[in-house]
């Protein structure tokens, strides 16, 4: 298949509910007030103009080069976006992208996708503007600024968003902190050397190609100045809590424990019938394996059940 | 080679293809809620879930093999939730050593692996089943049925459009350059992996294919405003009004959910 799926969607039920409600929020606020910004910078050229370019995006995915044995790097492209179309227009490609990708490829879940287009289309974003805008105002418009920013963005973007889905990941008490962060951080470490090349190679053709596309020594769009502080608040907090949480995991454990309160809040459902057991068997495990072989039945008779009746439905038509 | 093969909509007559796509998409966002909110452990409720989303599968002649193989596109994503037998407390249920230390597996730990795992599986069946059943207009339909804001639906309409065309600009890329550069010895033989020179040079050619492939989509768009504008095209987003969601809609909806709700209380109310 030649649409592989980037390791950093998460899918459906890997995220506990809370979590995943407070990300889908979270975005959902960013999001709103990008579009009503892109709606006043780009006006009705916006929805031609970003349709094509997150299909691009999408499309670029599939680009890759051999690193070595069987792995190969790829572009994710949330740096390149926000380095060519600015902020506010980036979010909402990637969105794009990101909602697609969740909605037809099933890459990331639907539920979790609050959390995905946190990760890539808010943090992936911010941070590389904001890395990449630092950079260029150090170099002052000179050409190195556009390659070490580029690059520099596109790295640090894909190691932060991957930082932020292991903290959400141990928040929801699925993966402990103490193993994902480092996992996903060191992966992501190398993942981001061969986005940041890629990123590097596309800002070289383009700055040979099309110069006016990357708008250097122009002053920044307006508003921009919310994004690059979001991404070194961003950048900074995850550089602080990754480290923290995986040295201690009771921080973690403490929120956890906040949620197990909220369990025994409901201990009293539990005592309505407090030995559950299947009904006249007193064997524990007996009455297990009655339960799954009843289960098993359930599955194959409504199965059968179904089927059955389709296959009428079609022989009388 | 064309890339239309990559539309994971199947088109079918069953019942499940005929439903109101408004009706799938809630429903489908309920089924994954469900199975999110249902507490681990609380197996009859997962398999009381399974046997409704392989009845819609089968209902969907979609062939069960079809819907099973797609879903386990997001198994790799489990290796997440494998610490989870060796960091959660509870019952041993077995201890291995591993150098100078000891990982003791939990029987509660192994039950929330289970779950995570079976949770996942369960949603991602049902999101395949509703992109294989539903045509992607009539998803934009839903989605701005749903009050998902106008703007996002059209730049996912426009989008889907230009997504294959600039899938198969980006595979002639790939052609053109497995056609110039050397097979590295000993590389897999896919073609898209082809490729001679170091690291670095692989890096900057495929760089300067998605740098291309950037400006040619950038150009593109220019050229399909021009064609919106001539068509009279003022910025306003226009849509064919949806069809009535009629009182049998309403029903099934109703139905639906209440079923979902009450698995969901099931779960809670013995597992909770």
């Amino acid at each position: 298949m030649l649409y592989s799926p980037a390791p950093m969607h998460i899918p459906d039920g890997f995220l506990s509910t809370l979590v995943a409600v407070v990300l889908w929020i979270l975005s959902a606020g960013v999001i709103a007030y990008a579009l009503r910004r892109v709606g006043k910078d780009l006006g009705e050229r916006q929805v031609p103009l970003m349709g094509v370019l997150a299909a691009a995006i999408f499309a670029g995915q599939m680009l890759n080069f051999t690193v070595a044995g069987g792995t190969s790097g790829h572009l994710l492209g949330a740096a390149l976006a926000a380095i060519l179309l600015g902020p506010w227009a980036a979010i909402i490609v990637m969105t794009t992208v990101v909602s697609i990708q969740a909605l037809i490829f099933q890459d990331g879940g639907l539920l979790a996708l609050g959390g995905n287009l946190f990760n890539m289309a808010v943090i992936g974003v911010a941070v590389s503007y904001f890395v990449y805008t630092s950079v260029q105002k150090i170099a002052r418009g000179q050409k190195w600024g556009v390659f070490v920013g580029g690059f520099a963005a596109a790295w640090l973007s894909i190691v932060v968003a991957a930082l932020a889905c292991a903290l959400e990941l141990a928040l929801s008490g699925t993966s402990p902190a103490n193993v994902a962060v480092p996992a996903m951080g060191g992966i992501h470490m190398l993942i981001g050397v061969g986005e940041g090349l890629i990123t590097l190679g596309a800002l070289a053709f383009l700055y040979a190609a099309r110069r006016d596309l990357l708008h250097i020594g122009e002053a920044a769009p307006a508003g921009g100045r919310a994004v690059w502080v979001g991404g070194l608040l961003i950048a900074l907090l995850l550089a602080v809590l990754s480290p923290l949480a995986s040295a201690h995991p009771d921080g973690l454990e403490w929120v956890a424990e906040q949620k197990g309160f909220l369990d025994a809040a409901q201990e009293p459902l539990y005592n309505i019938i407090p030995d559950y057991l299947f009904p006249g068997v007193s064997n524990d495990a007996l009455a297990t394996i009655l339960a799954g072989i009843l289960g098993v039945l359930i599955v194959f008779g409504v199965a059968l059940g179904v089927a059955y009746l389709r296959r009428k439905q079609m022989t009388d038509r | 080679m064309h890339i239309h093969f990559l539309d994971p909509y199947r088109s079918g007559s069953s019942p499940v293809h005929a439903a109101d796509a408004r009706l799938k998409f809630v429903l489908t966002l309920a089924f994954i809620l469900t199975a999110s909110l249902t507490p681990p452990g609380a197996w009859p409720v997962y398999i009381l879930l399974f046997a409704l989303i392989l009845s819609v599968e089968i209902l969907s002649g979609l062939g069960v093999g079809y819907v099973l193989k797609r879903s386990l596109l997001a198994l790799p994503f489990v290796l997440a939730a494998l610490p989870l037998p060796f960091t959660v407390e509870g019952r041993t249920l077995f201890s291995l050593p591993l150098g100078g230390w000891m990982l003791t597996a939990s029987l509660e730990g192994l039950a929330r692996f289970v779950s995570v795992a079976l949770k996942s599986w369960l949603s991602v069946q049902a999101a395949v089943v509703l992109a294989a059943c539903t045509p992607f207009p009539d998803l934009l339909m839903a989605m701005r049925a749903i009050r998902i804001p106008r703007l996002l639906t059209a730049m996912f309409g426009l989008t889907w459009r230009y997504l294959f065309v600039l899938a198969d600009e980006a595979l002639r890329l790939m052609r053109a350059r497995a056609a110039r550069s050397g097979a590295e010895t000993g590389a897999a033989p896919s073609a898209s992996l082809r490729a001679g020179g170091s690291v670095a040079w692989r890096a900057r050619v495929a760089g300067g294919m998605a740098g291309s492939l950037f400006l040619r989509a950038f150009e593109r768009s220019d050229r399909i405003y021009a064609a919106m504008l001539s068509r009279g095209y003022d910025g306003e987003v226009r849509a064919l009004p949806p069809p009535t969601f009629t009182a049998a809609h309403w029903l099934t909806l109703t139905l639906g959910l209440t079923l979902l709700a009450l698995l969901l209380g099931f779960g809670l109310l013995f597992w909770g």
